[in-house]
């Protein structure tokens, strides 16, 4: 029998099966850390659901000791909204990555963020293929050199926070693999959030895309490279902590200024308001080398109905002063007629 | 005989046994609604009857466009009616363009009811026509009807206070009131329609009613010419009980409500918008009071994947489209297959390749049914015959869904997709029901667990304690259920998929004959929508005491066990298809039979006199 709700631990959430990902993958810390987050979440194992496409990533749900579905490739949005369909109290977590959802699954993306679907989805974003061994992908950088584009990739990036906000995401957040801290409570954000709520994980390729993150993780670097996102906080980063982001009335941009140099103060920089759909786009359009890159919730609107949720209460309506539904009554309806 | 000399050789009121009738006008003049009530009026006054629906895929083409000219056929009588008739005795035509293009199918004779008012010289010459037919002698072989429609109908609506467009769109109730005196339809039903139909503009139903009722009393006081009067279509002589109309969308999608009742399940249906599938998401739409959930997915591929997680959650997931739809549907059906959770796919059919005809029907899915997907997936395939017929297999397709734990495919096609008939409205009570017990039971536990019998896996869902497990579209060892690259296990798990499924031979009914000797020199064998046509082919054949039998075959995988036994007791078999011949080539290859091929792909149904020429051939006779 299933432990008590109260008394699950990490170990309730490992399945029996090996891990198989390549050594040093970025892939066995979000694990750990997403068995390390489920006890704390207050959900009966036998409700929680991890639905998966094709690739790495997508290998997670065998490792988790829940209710699983590995699918096809770029599908898992469809088949867990199929699931919440049927099962609207199921706890669905979509685990994707950037090639599973942005690509070929991109199509599915844009309609489970727009139709709010209440489930948690994140995307394991390595910037490369890394089960069909290496090709470029939709978030790669320009110029990524690999199997395909042997003499680097020509088609410009998309930015899947950007994405998301534009399909209608009600939530958006940014986290990176190895940083518990941070992601585990992002992860306990997402799921409080009634809603689509859309995770992007900075995660590391050891074997074809190594270190792309390395600026944004790296102790010594980190603190000029991310901006840590903290709702009713200003926009403020640097390892003096004296660098801020204002925003040019006329050009509408964020631009980066130092503390005290050239009359900048506190009052100027931007205060982080997660509900502010405008500032999200802002936010999520910031890229290295010109901007630090945001960590955190990049936007939460949980005003939002959620999909499922809505399906179900117009059932309820339809049903309303209805008699309970009788199938030989419904084939008498409408025009018939007795011979005898 | 057909009706019209019937009525000619009768003054006043004539009687006759079967009579076709065609509406035929612009895609934008209602035909298609003053057919269906033409149809219910018809099944009110007791004749048995099909129709045929045939439209062009332009919604509202170039007026008097030839492309764009809409039918509606129907046969109504007082015997066994199963086809919409192969030749017309009343043609409707409300211009040109609908006249040049279904005279040819007027018998000689014929009735043709035209709106003189449409012959203008820019509609004939759309139409192609260099004179205007209803002024030279080119309907000569005809006895015509030749009405100022539209200034009826602008007289006739005159007090509502309508626009001059408004008010000329009355004109095909006008037409329909006039067809309805002509065969002594009561009009009631069809006024009670435009009343709720046009409930928020009660002046617009009231000039259509009006025009009704003008058609009607021209009919009666007009000096029309000579033997043209009422005649009487006797009621049909056919089993007592409760009857309605019903299209096959519409009993596919009671059959499916039926068939989650039966299984003790809710439905989860999703589907993609598609011609002329759409019709069952808007049915099943509308009864959400029922146990169904009805989702419009993003994409047909989508779509698929939906009703399979709805599956996996404990649902019935059910899917619909048509062939080009199935096409995008294979990858995610294939999982469904290899996960062995219930699936319901269903084909209306529809002219190919490609976008092709979209409104027209054929058969042409037949193979990509059975093979059409990567690897060894194996699936049932079972087909409806008719309208009336697509509610119990719908009802048998959620069957095998969940008892066999299979996806399943259910072939319908256009042509009774949108074709209504009568139904002897069955009693839900009458059906077996087959109640689905989920797993429960955490001691021991794997999905690969199987009932030993039936070779079903266990359908354990999400939410019950103690069962959470994974699966997907990896490999799967054959006694855990966890991922597996082995070899042997491949093997044996590829052979277990394909022994499941042809083991539901096991469980399906056996072969019957439908009409004729169980053995002799001839079988016609035919599958889904043609059996009207083979039925009443073959009936001829009989009553002319020739040696034919007809065998419909509704589980086309597996096939029902006793099929070869029974076919080789003919000397020689003939399978019509509205394909290139797919289903004889199946069963060519299985039971090395000689069968002959006959077949149509011209988006038009087979006539009854198409099969029986070719039976009377084969027999040599003529």
């Amino acid at each position: 029998m299933n432990a008590p709700v109260a008394e699950l631990t990490i170990k309730d959430f490992a399945s029996d099966q090996e891990v198989r990902w390549c050594p040093g993958c970025g892939d066995y810390a979000i694990l750990k850390t997403v068995q390390k987050t489920l006890p704390e979440l207050g959900v009966a194992r036998e409700n929680q659901v991890f639905v998966s496409g094709i690739g790495c990533s997508s290998r997670f749900p065998y490792y988790m000791d829940t209710y699983g579905f590995h699918t096809i490739h770029g599908r898992a949005p469809s088949f867990a909204t199929g699931i919440k369909l049927a099962n609207p109290d199921l706890d669905v977590w979509v685990i994707t990555g950037d090639g599973d959802g942005l690509s070929i699954g991109g199509n599915h993306m844009v309609h489970l963020l727009r139709r709010n679907v209440n489930l948690q989805l994140l995307l394991f974003n390595n910037e490369i293929y890394g089960l069909t061994k290496g090709q470029y992908s939709p978030t790669s950088k320009v110029g990524t050199s690999s199997p395909s584009t042997p003499h680097g990739s020509i088609d410009m990036p998309l930015k899947p926070c950007s994405f998301a906000l534009g399909c209608g995401a009600k939530f958006v957040a940014r986290s990176i693999d190895t940083e518990a801290k941070h992601l585990g409570p992002m992860l306990k954000r997402a799921h409080s959030h009634k809603g689509a709520s859309f995770v992007e994980i900075y995660q590391n390729c050891p074997v074809y895309n190594d270190g792309i993150f390395d600026d944004i993780k790296e102790k010594k670097t980190a603190a000029e490279t991310r901006l840590v996102l903290e709702h009713g906080e200003p926009l403020i980063f640097g390892a003096e902590k004296n660098k801020g982001l204002i925003l040019n009335p006329k050009t509408l941009a964020l631009e980066i200024v130092v503390l005290g140099e050239g009359g900048a103060s506190i009052e100027d920089i931007v205060v982080h308001d997660e509900t502010n759909k405008v500032l999200a786009q802002l936010l999520a359009n910031l890229k290295l080398p010109d901007f630090p890159e945001p960590i955190g919730v990049i936007y939460c609107d949980p005003s939002a109905p959620d999909f499922t949720g809505e399906v179900y209460d117009q059932r309820v309506l339809v049903r309303e002063g209805k008699e309970k539904p009788d199938l030989n009554a419904l084939l008498r309806t409408g025009h018939t007629w007795t011979v005898d | 005989m057909s009706a019209v000399e019937e009525i000619n050789n009768q003054s006043n009121i004539a009687e006759a046994s079967g009579v076709v009738v065609r509406f035929a006008g612009d895609s934008g003049d209602g035909m298609q609604l003053t057919g269906s009530n033409f149809t219910e009026a018809t099944a009110l006054y007791g004749n048995d009857l099909a129709t045929f629906p045939d439209f062009p895929a332009e919604i509202r083409a170039p007026a008097g466009a030839t492309f764009g000219v809409s039918a509606f056929q129907i046969y109504f009588g007082s015997q066994d009616v199963t086809t919409a008739g192969d030749d017309v005795d009343v043609l409707v035509a409300m211009n040109p363009a609908a006249l040049i293009t279904n005279l040819k199918d007027l018998i000689p004779g014929g009735l043709v009811i035209v709106d003189a008012d449409s012959f203008t010289d820019k509609n004939l010459t759309r139409a192609g026509y260099s004179e205007n037919p209803l002024e030279d002698d080119s309907l000569d072989g005809y006895r015509v009807i030749t009405v100022e429609i539209s200034k009826q109908v602008l007289e006739a609506v005159k007090p509502f206070g309508l626009s001059h467009k408004f008010a000329v769109r009355c004109k095909n109730m006008w037409t329909l009131g006039l067809v309805m005196w002509l065969f002594d339809r009561d009009r009631s039903v069809t006024i009670e329609n435009l009343k709720k139909k046009f409930a928020a503009k009660p002046e617009i139903a009231e000039a259509n009613i009006a025009a009704i009722n003008a058609g009607h009393a021209y009919g009666e006081t007009a000096e029309l010419p000579t033997g043209i009067d009422v005649y009487k279509v006797p009621k049909a002589d056919v089993a007592p009980g409760l009857y309605r109309n019903t299209t096959g969308s519409d009993a596919l999608a009671f059959g499916l409500l039926a068939g989650g009742q039966l299984a003790n399940l809710p439905i989860t249906f999703a589907s993609y918008p598609i011609t002329p599938a759409s019709s069952l998401l808007h049915a099943l739409s509308q009864q959400k009071h029922f146990n169904v959930v009805t989702f419009q997915a993003e994409d047909e591929i989508a779509a698929v994947c939906a009703a399979v997680g709805a599956s996996f959650a404990g649902s019935l997931g059910v899917t619909s489209s048509s062939g080009p739809g199935i096409t995008l549907k294979g990858e995610a059906i294939s999982l469904a297959s290899s996960t062995e959770l219930p699936l319901v796919i269903i084909n209306t059919q529809r002219g190919g390749p490609s976008t092709g005809l979209p409104t027209k029907t054929e058969q042409s899915d037949f193979n990509q049914a059975l093979y059409g997907r990567h690897a060894d997936t194996m699936l049932p395939v079972i087909s409806a015959s008719s309208s009336v017929d697509c509610f119990d297999v719908a009802i048998e397709a959620c069957r095998l869904a969940v008892q066999f734990m299979t996806p399943v495919i259910l072939l319908s096609d256009g042509y009774m997709a949108n074709a209504s008939e009568p139904w002897l409205v069955p009693d839900i009570k009458s059906y077996k029901s087959f109640p689905v017990s989920f797993e429960t039971e955490s001691e021991n536990f794997t999905p690969a667990k199987r009932d030993p019998e039936t070779l079903a896996r266990v359908w354990a869902k999400p939410g019950t304690p103690g069962l959470e497990h994974r699966i997907g579209g990896i490999e799967k060892d054959i006694d855990t259920g966890n991922i597996s690259y082995d070899s042997e296990n491949h093997q044996a798990m590829t052979d277990l998929r394909e022994r499941k499924i042809e083991n539901i031979s096991q469980y399906i009914p056996e072969q019957t004959i439908s009409s004729g000797p169980e053995k002799g020199k001839l079988a016609v064998v035919g599958w889904g929508s043609t059996y009207g046509a083979i039925h009443q082919a073959v009936k001829r054949c009989l009553q002319e005491k020739l040696d034919v039998a007809h065998i419909h075959v509704r589980y086309l995988n597996p096939l029902p066990d006793n099929l070869e036994v029974l076919l080789g007791q003919y000397e020689n078999i003939l399978v019509p298809e509205m394909n290139t011949g797919q289903f004889v080539n199946l069963l060519r290859s299985k039971f090395l039979f000689d069968a002959k091929a006959f077949n149509k792909v011209s988006g038009q149904p087979f006539k009854i006199r198409e099969i029986e020429t070719e039976i009377k051939t084969i027999l040599g006779v003529s």
